[in-house]
């Protein structure tokens, strides 16, 4: 039972008036394995992640989290339970240090938000873990920097930390990579394959070198419905994926 | 950061300073103004917690400032007309001791804050400022039409309560007590601001799905703080009440609770100094703009207009440059 899925989607759909954002989708997260989404711009990558973290109800359908059916529970409560996620937009607190930003995952990790009194940056236990997140991703030098001075890539880098101070029993991210430029993007790479040994990773990529580097398996997205999933062999091959969507770039 | 540290101390040493000056000159009157500054400090601080660091903005904390001023009515009415609130289903008497007076008002305010907050904030931005002033404005129109303790004519009281060892009809024994209080609220102020909680409350101001990706509800969160916030300006309302040993409806205003934004926006939103600031130059002003002309106000207004075109921080934000990220 070792290989039971870590988070499963069934049969997940959501609309919007007219437009059908994710059509029974059904996708597993297994252990260990980097799980690749993609999909042309508009094919409902990011509807599903939100659908994924609970900040997007779904009208049918199912998302397990470690067995457990979590569709009830709202964005808080799953970030709670063990997903870490990080956004396609960078989404961070603009006035805090990055250090401080780390802190506010720890903090969440700990369950310490109404802690009163004690000051939150001496507390040595969050603190370090804040810090050793941010040295997992190479911002160590820039804690004490402004979230709004960072570059984009920068800040791509301080979602991620983010969510490893959550210590989650699941990722889910939506373009790590963008905005990080040739040799940032190569670190990031590397610092993901080996991030699977810790939590499986969902991850949304437009980058598709890192991409069919890096997942073990490969859902393809297109119009809200999953049209093949298997590994980047299975997938590169499909006829159906390389009119879809690769064709375009491969030949 | 340096410099606004100094600057506060600055401020706190200039509140201190002109009523002790105004002492040893044996001018009464000033140690009034003073003291009348400190307690709308007081509540300026209590709503700079919710509208600065939570960006809570409430257009009701009159409704708490009202409630401590009421605490203090009520109770000390019935204490010097020797009859007690109710005999049923057990005998309250009223009281003329500050700091139980003080502590009903903190629990009054804050149970009140509660119930409007738990309301309110399922609303942000515009509707949240209009919520907040409607359920000011029902507790204004409710205290009006309230014949018991005095409707719209208000409530007098005839000596001002007692502190233990303390002569509080002494000017200058009244505003030691008040700039005691100001200064452990302060205190207190500051430790929410730099504990898990305030930093949980700045993210779930700046950036609500932040604070929610990280497991943190905003909801819960800005409750809590806009419930210390009702209490502290309930405590200050209150020591208002016995400044002036007369409350009346007109703290539930909305002017009231107006009157304490504009203490923030001309100190400095979100500046732990701001609200005593802004509220010592109101006062200042109101005495001396007040002294030349009835329509003091208009020239108040264009002081506060040049504020917020030319001052972004207020104030504060003037005198020392845009808020340093605190590491």
């Amino acid at each position: 039972m070792t290989d039971a899925p870590v988070l499963e989607l069934r049969g997940i759909s959501r609309r919007f008036g007219a437009v059908v954002a994710s059509n029974d989708v059904s996708l597993e997260l297994r252990p260990g394995e980097i799980h690749a989404l993609i999909g042309p711009n508009g094919a409902g990558k990011s509807t599903l992640i939100a659908q994924i973290a609970g900040t997007l109800a779904s009208d049918a359908g199912k998302v397990l989290f470690e067995g457990r059916d979590v569709t009830g529970l709202d964005a808080v409560a799953r970030a709670r339970a063990g997903l870490g996620r990080t956004f396609q937009i960078s989404s961070l607190a603009m006035e805090f240090t990055v250090l401080q930003n780390a802190v506010l995952g720890a903090v969440g990790q700990a369950g310490a938000g109404f802690s009163l009194l004690r000051p939150v940056m001496r507390n040595r236990v969050l603190v370090e873990a804040a810090e050793a997140a941010l040295a997992e991703v190479g911002l160590a030098e820039f804690r004490a920097l402004r979230t709004d001075e960072l570059s984009h890539g920068q800040r791509r880098q301080l979602e991620v930390a983010v969510a490893l101070t959550l210590r989650p029993r699941a990722f889910l991210m939506d373009e790590p990579m963008a905005g990080l430029g040739m040799e940032g993007s190569a670190a990031m790479t590397g610092f993901l394959d080996t991030l699977r040994q810790r939590a499986p990773i969902l991850l949304v990529e437009h980058d598709m070198d890192a991409v069919f580097r890096l997942a073990d398996r490969i859902s393809v997205l297109v119009y809200g419905e999953i049209i093949a999933t298997g590994s980047p062999d299975e997938i590169r091959a499909d006829a159906a994926v390389r009119h879809a969507y690769l064709g375009e770039e491969t030949t | 950061m340096r410099r606004e540290h100094r600057l506060n101390a600055l401020i706190l040493a200039l509140v201190l300073a002109v009523p002790l000056w105004a002492w040893a000159t044996n001018e009464p009157f000033t140690i009034t103004l003073a003291t009348r500054a400190v307690i709308f400090a007081i509540a300026g601080v209590g709503l700079n917690l919710a509208l600065g660091t939570g960006g809570l903005v409430s257009l009701g904390h009159a409704a708490f400032f009202g409630i401590g001023g009421y605490a203090m009515g009520i109770l000390a009415s019935h204490a010097q007309t020797y009859t007690p609130l109710f005999e049923w289903p057990f005998l309250l008497e009223g009281t003329k001791s500050m700091p139980v007076i003080w502590l009903v008002a903190i629990l009054a305010s804050a149970l009140t804050a509660l119930l409007i907050g738990a309301l309110s904030l399922r609303t942000s931005g515009v509707y949240f400022i209009m919520i907040t002033l409607a359920f000011g404005q029902m507790f204004y129109y409710f205290m009006i039409s309230w014949p018991a303790y005095g409707g719209e004519d208000g409530l007098s009281i005839y000596l001002r309560n007692s502190f233990p060892g303390l002569n509080t009809l002494d000017p200058i024994q009244f505003f030691a007590l008040t700039f005691a209080l100001l200064c452990a609220v302060l205190y207190l102020v500051t430790r929410l601001r730099a504990s898990a909680f305030g930093l949980a409350l700045a993210a779930a101001r700046q950036n609500p799905a932040r604070a929610r990706a990280v497991g943190i509800d905003p909801y819960r969160v800005q409750l809590l703080a806009f419930t210390i916030s009702g209490a502290i300006t309930g405590l200050a309302g209150a020591l208002f009440a016995d400044l002036n040993r007369f409350v009346s409806p007109t703290m539930f205003s909305w002017h009231t609770s107006g009157e304490l934004i504009v203490f923030i926006i001309l100190g400095g939103v979100g500046r732990l100094m701001g609200p005593v600031l802004g509220a010592a130059l109101y006062v200042v002003l109101e005495h001396s703009l007040g002294g030349m002309s009835d329509y003091w106000q208009i020239y108040f207004g264009a002081i506060l207009l040049g504020v917020v075109l030319f001052a972004r921080g207020g104030l504060i934000g003037l005198l020392v440059g845009r808020e340093a990220a605190h590491d």
